[in-house]
This record gives C-alpha cells, structure tokens and sequence, in this order.
C-alpha cells in the first residue's frame, strides 16, 4: 500500500475552500485512503480583543467573527450576556423580533449554501438561481436592519430596533414568493440526475459515528440525529413554537448522513423557517421592543453584575455556544468564549472523506458548511526555535489547570 | 516554374489569412459563449471582446517556470497544442473555401491531429511536477481514451459510406463536401446518421474540455488541473489553442454532417445571378461564410453552452463510463443502421 499512495495538499487556499484551511490527503489514485485536517490559519484572537472591551463593544465584535453567519454570534452573546447579568427583563416583543430575524439568517444562509454546494458541483447554473432567490431575503433584512450583513439588532435586554407594522406586508411578500419558487428549487436540487449521481451516498456519517464526533445542526441531523436547540432547550420566542428537528426519514428521505441528505436537510429547513417568521409575524404581540433605551444605564446595569452565563443559539450550522463572565465594578468582560458549530463539525470531516474520491472532497467539505472564520478559536503557536509543538489532551488539561489557578489568586 | 511559385505565394498568404482568421473567430465564438452563458444564468456577463482581453493581457504577464518542472516540456507542450490546433484548420473547409492542405492529409490525419492538444495538454500537466497538475493529466488521458473510441467508430462509418457511394478518396474531406452523407442513405440510413451526430455531439463536449466533462480543469476540485501552474505567455497559447480548437472541432462536424452551401439553393429558388468580380463569384462566398459561420454558431450553442448552463460536473470514472458504454452503443448502432440502409 505504501508504495501506491501519496499525498495530495488541499489548502491553505483553493478554490474549493472558501475560506483558508488546510487538508493533507493520503491519496491511492484518486481516493483518499487517509486525511489530516489542520486548521488554526484563520485565527484572528478576537476573544482577546473583546476581552479587553467593554460588553457593547464586544456585541459588535462578536457580530463581526463571521460574515455569514454574523448575526447568530451576536445572538449566542446576548443571551449569555443576560443570563451573567441577569437583570435584564427581555419583553415579549424583542423575542419575536430575535426569532425572526434568526430565521431570516437561516433562510439566507441556506440559500447560499445551496449555491455553494452547487457551485462545488460546477453547476453554476444552479448558483446563479438560488443566489437570485436569496437576494430577496437580503432585501427583507436591509428593510429590517438597515444592513445586508452584520444586521446589529440584538442588545442585552432586547433588541436594537422595532419592526414596525407598515414593513410587515413587504416581508410577507417576500415569504410568499419563496413559497412559490420552494418547490422549483427542491425539485432541482433534489430531482436532477446529475446532483443525484454525485451526492446520494457521497461523504455518508453513520448516526453512531455523528453522535460520537458530537456533530450539531443539519450535519447531524442529517444523519437521523434528533439534535436542535430549538427543540431541545428552547429559548426565547422558540418555547411558544412547536418546532421539530427536521431529519430526512421523517419527510421520506434516508437518514444516510450523505451530501444528499444533508441538502434535504438544509431545504427543509429553509420551508420550515418560513412558516417559523410567518408564525412571528402574526403572533407578534405589541409593547416595548426594549428593557431598557438608556445605553449609559445598561452599561451600569453590566458593570454592577457578577456571574457567568452560557448563550446557545441553533445557528444555521448547527449549536453556537458562547460563554461569557462578568465581574463586578469591571467594563470589559473578564472571560469570554466562543465555540462555533463547525468546531464540532470538522471532526466528521474525518469519517466523511476517507473512501471518498478527489473529486468528492470539495463537495463533502461542503456539506458541513464549514465556517472557518467561526471556527478558529486555538491558534498553535511556534515556539521561538521555530519547532512545532503537537498539543495533546493531556497539555490542555494541565494549561487548564494553571489558568484557573492563576485566576483564584 | 514561375506559376508555381504564384500559387505557393497564394496558397502561402490564404493560409496566413485563414490561421488569423480563425484565432479571430475562436475567440469571438468564446466571447458569444461566454456571454450566452451569462444571460442563462441571470448574470450580464462579460462583454463579448472579453477573450480578446484575456489573451492580450496573458501575453503581457509573467510566465513562471514551476520549481520541479521540466522546464523544456513544460514550455513547449502549449506551442504544441496551439501549432496542431491551427494546422487542423488547414485541413478543414472554411464554409466555400476549400482546404488548403486538402489534398495531403484526410479525416485519419484529422483524428490524430485531433488527439494532439489534448496530449500536450496532459504532458504539460504532468511535466508541471504539480500534484494538481498531474491529477488533472491523468483524468484528461483517461477521458481521451474514452471518447476517442465512439469519436473513431463515427468517422470510420462515414468514411465506409462515403467508400459504397461516392467516387474518389472515401477518407478526404472534398468527398463529403461534394457529396452531402445525407443523400447517400435512406431513411433507416438517416436514422444512422442521426445517431452518429448525437455521439460526436457527446464527444465534441468532451473534446473542448467543456462542462460538465471539464474534469480536467475542475476548478473547484483540482484549481484549474493540468493548467494549474501555467501562466503568461503559455497560459495564452493554451487559451487560444482552446479557442481555435473549439472552432476546428465544430467545422469538422459542420464538413461532415452539414457541407451545404446556401447560395446554390438561392441561385436555383430566386433565379437571380449573384455578382461576381474577375470571375471570383464575391457575392456567393459571403453569403456562405456567413451560412457556414451561423451553423457554426448553431452546433456551438447547442453542443457546448446550452449543455455546460445545464449540468453539473461528472466524476471521471461516471464520464469515462458515458463514453465507453452509452456513447459508443450509439455510434454502434448508428453504424449498423447506416450498413443496413445500404444493404437494403
């Protein structure tokens, strides 16, 4: 064997990665016999930025770690932020307003995976088609925020603006006109030969393996795993919402944990967003869309608490958790911690690949809709002499606990 | 004596003409393409001189020699492709112009020419010492072994046609310019033909390296393939071999399967006589060029832009397997439909 294989670099950067990662294959003719997946090229240190800012500087920093999915950072900090400071009375309204523009976030998300996904097809037809459709979505989030990306709508104890009545219609325009154009999309994506032949069985993860790899959202999903914070630990609006975690054998597909299902997945998904914001819309009630308006208030609101608390928002790809201290008479945070979905998801990456052929790798990298940008929270620095250390569990651990020793003191 | 140089001088500067012609036409078919794609796919898309710029702008960069390439194959591989690619259109009638080189090469020679870019391609790709590269010339090896088998039995049924029917050389392009393959058969025998043409029609996509057999190139895969270390000048070369093979291909369909000209059937329906100037009917050969360009336009279209909107990628082992066993059941038993329309 070790005569006929080689190895075969994917990245830092290629065109199939969107963003800079890095895969070594081990390659047999064109199927990959072995990977190593070495990420940490896109860490930028933004929690230590925001360690040292104060928690509404942080907000709009924690938007900012990703451009896709900027907003659901943003989410996961809020609630942290309001479960450490715990006295922050969110109104009724603020939370429908939440759900709704997370599931505009899923909805464009989504779409622009579709594309992707089908642009690492080389059917940029298809590209071109669901980043038509998503373009309607952007529209209805620059109505809302003002913005096409980093939206800055969620705020400790509320959220930053009101959707008033009069933009209600146009929103409800749009959600139709996506039912319409639904099932063109679904019958593309999921009827056309050619998808088929390159997706139905390509990067399969057997359930057991998704539930060891600890895999979260539509990854997991997709592999007949009933896992959805939404459904699972509801939060906000979602408690008055009967939400189902959407895997594939309950719409009549299979369970395979393949790019197949995984797109099956991520389109029904996009369905049952629409119904979740149509849900909202209607049954949003009317009051303050804020605890409190007074920002130099909610600063001293931060600055008296004391405690820590854990924010987790079903993002798009999946669990993002974000963990946040505050201590009391401190501005900046005294810890914060971010671990973004594809942080569990790129360990499928593993099970995925092997077995797979070359010209499967950029599909099934895609199909966890890999976030680099989210996901880069360890950087493994060089020592001085330039050698390379491999840190193990065992380093982690001992770092760990010279860390929490140093914060007693 | 001195005839013979005239005509070696005429023969000399039409051939000139034709090449600059031809990389001209290449790379204005490109542009259509290119463009005709775009409105598919909702986008504006490139403004159809864009390949043009391309190609002024390669010629301008840096041509890099990879590390641990060999570097003398490495360059001469992309004037190997470019050189067979315009010596294929010397074989081949332009719309009423007949071949210069016709009468020292024929279809054979048109098939193995045929074979050569994309043999300088891979071996360029794999002189490249690029791991990419060397993947991408693998594929491109393995697709060629697959669609010249179907691309062989097309040219070897029309050749055996030609051979039963028609007086002179059964393998030279002037026979079927002269006589049309649809009139030597029947209806059973069309049939044949039908089946044919929908055969090079699959090979002729996979010939131009187009989607969705672009496994070569496989942008999101391999990063470009076999061309992933190329730039510059050779970057240029390939880029206008492409776009001159393109055109060669489709002429060598449009000379087998549709010679006709327009300005007979003009003559002969309206009656009129088209002006001629020292005894060169003008009038008729631009009336044909432009028919010849427009049926160029028509396979193009149908052949390369309307399948590469409509299809995504394949993976070589399904794309080798189209060629080996579908395609070629076609061109098969488009083969026995033309032998028994003969036979009956």
């Amino acid at each position: 064997m070790a005569d006929t294989t080689y190895t075969f670099p994917i990245g830092p950067v290629h065109p199939a990665l969107k963003e800079p990662t890095m895969f070594k294959f081990v390659m047999d003719g064109e199927v990959v016999v072995d990977v190593d997946v070495q990420p940490g090229i896109n860490h930028r240190g933004i929690e230590f930025i925001g360690m040292r800012r104060n928690v509404l500087q942080t907000l709009h920093l924690a938007e900012r770690i990703c451009g896709i999915c900027s907003i659901v950072h943003q989410y996961a900090f809020t609630l942290a932020t309001e479960r450490a400071a715990q006295v922050f009375e969110v109104p009724e309204r603020a939370q429908y307003i939440r759900i709704i523009m997370a599931e505009l976030e899923r909805l464009h998300s989504h779409l622009l995976w579709a594309g992707v996904a089908a642009h690492e097809l080389g059917f940029d037809t298809l590209l071109h088609l669901s980043w038509k459709i998503r373009e309607d979505v952007q529209d209805v989030l620059e109505i809302i925020s003002g913005n096409r990306v980093n939206y800055a709508m969620y705020y400790p104890g509320g959220v930053r603006r009101d959707i008033p009545p009069e933009k209600i219609p146009r929103i409800k325009k749009v959600l139709d006109h996506y039912k319409e154009n639904f099932q063109m999309l679904a019958d593309t994506f999921l009827g056309d030969p050619v998808i088929k032949h390159r997706t139905v069985g390509v990067g399969t993860l057997s359930k057991k393996d998704a539930i060891a790899t600890s895999t979260v959202g539509p990854t997991t999903r997709a592999s007949g795993v009933m896992k959805d914070v939404r459904f699972d630990q509801p939060y906000d609006a979602y408690a008055d919402i009967d939400i189902k975690p959407v895997i594939p054998s309950n719409y009549g597909f299979e369970d395979a944990g393949d790019v197949y299902a995984n797109i099956v997945v991520r389109l029904i998904e996009v369905a049952q967003s629409i119904e979740i914001i149509e849900y909202a819309l209607d049954n949003m009630p009317s009051g303050p869309y804020r605890a409190e308006m007074n920002v130099n208030k909610v600063l001293m609101m931060l600055r008296k608490a004391d405690g820590e608390g854990f924010g987790i928002h079903e993002a798009p790809r999946g669990e993002m958790c974000h963990y946040v201290r505050l201590k009391e008479n401190q501005d900046n945070l005294d810890a914060w911690k971010v671990r973004a979905s594809t942080y569990n998801n790129i360990l499928a990456w593993q099970k995925k690949l092997i077995g797979q052929q070359i010209a499967d790798v950029s599909i099934v990298a895609a199909s966890i809709d890999p976030c680099i940008g989210c996901m880069d929270r360890v950087a493994v620095v060089d020592s001085r002499t330039g050698k390379e250390k491999i840190m193990t569990d065992v380093d982690f651990h001992r770092l760990s606990v010279e860390k929490t020793k140093r914060l007693r003191k | 004596m001195n005839e013979e140089i005239i005509k070696l001088g005429f023969a000399l500067i039409y051939g000139i003409a034709t090449i600059l012609a031809v990389i001209f036409l290449g790379l204005l078919y490109k542009g259509i393409d290119r463009k005709l794609a775009a409105r598919f796919q909702s986008r504006v898309g490139p403004p159809i001189r864009q390949p043009f710029r391309d190609v002024s702008k390669l010629f301008m960069k840096e041509t890099i020699t990879p590390e641990n390439s060999v570097s003398w194959i490495f360059h001469s591989m992309p004037l190997i492709a470019f050189a067979t690619a315009l010596l294929i259109i010397l074989y081949l009638p332009i719309g009423p112009f007949a071949p210069i080189l016709g009468e020292y090469g024929d279809l054979i020679l048109i098939v193995y020419l045929l074979a050569i870019p994309s043999l300088a391609i891979a071996v360029g790709g794999f002189s490249s010492g690029s791991p990419v590269a060397t993947i991408g010339a693998q594929r491109e090896m393995v697709l060629m072994m697959s669609y010249e088998f179907p691309l062989a039995i097309v040219v070897l049924s029309l050749a055996w046609l030609a051979n039963i029917n028609a007086t002179g050389n059964a393998f030279a392009l002037g026979t079927f310019t002269a006589n049309p393959v649809w009139e030597m058969v029947g209806i059973v025998g069309a049939m044949g033909l039908v089946l044919l043409l929908a055969s090079i029609f699959v090979v002729l996509t996979s010939e131009l390296s187009k989607l969705p057999f672009d496994i070569p190139e496989a942008e999101t895969e391999l990063a470009g393939g076999v061309f992933a270390e190329y730039s510059g000048r050779d970057m240029a070369m390939f880029y206008l071999a492409d776009a001159v093979k393109s055109f060669a291909m489709v002429t060598l369909v449009v000379a087998l399967f549709f010679p006709y000209n327009l300005s007979p059937w003009i003559i002969s329906q309206f009656g009129v006589e088209l002006p001629a100037i020292m005894g060169i009917p003008i009038a008729a050969y631009v009336i044909d060029l432009l028919f010849f360009l427009f049926k160029v336009f028509i396979i193009m279209f149908f052949a390369v832009t309307f399948v590469r909107v409509s299809l995504a990628r394949l993976k070589i082992d399904k794309a080798s397997y189209i060629y080996l066993v579908p395609t070629t059941i076609i061109a098969i038993m488009g083969m026995v439909f033309i032998y028994m329309g003969s036979a009956l």
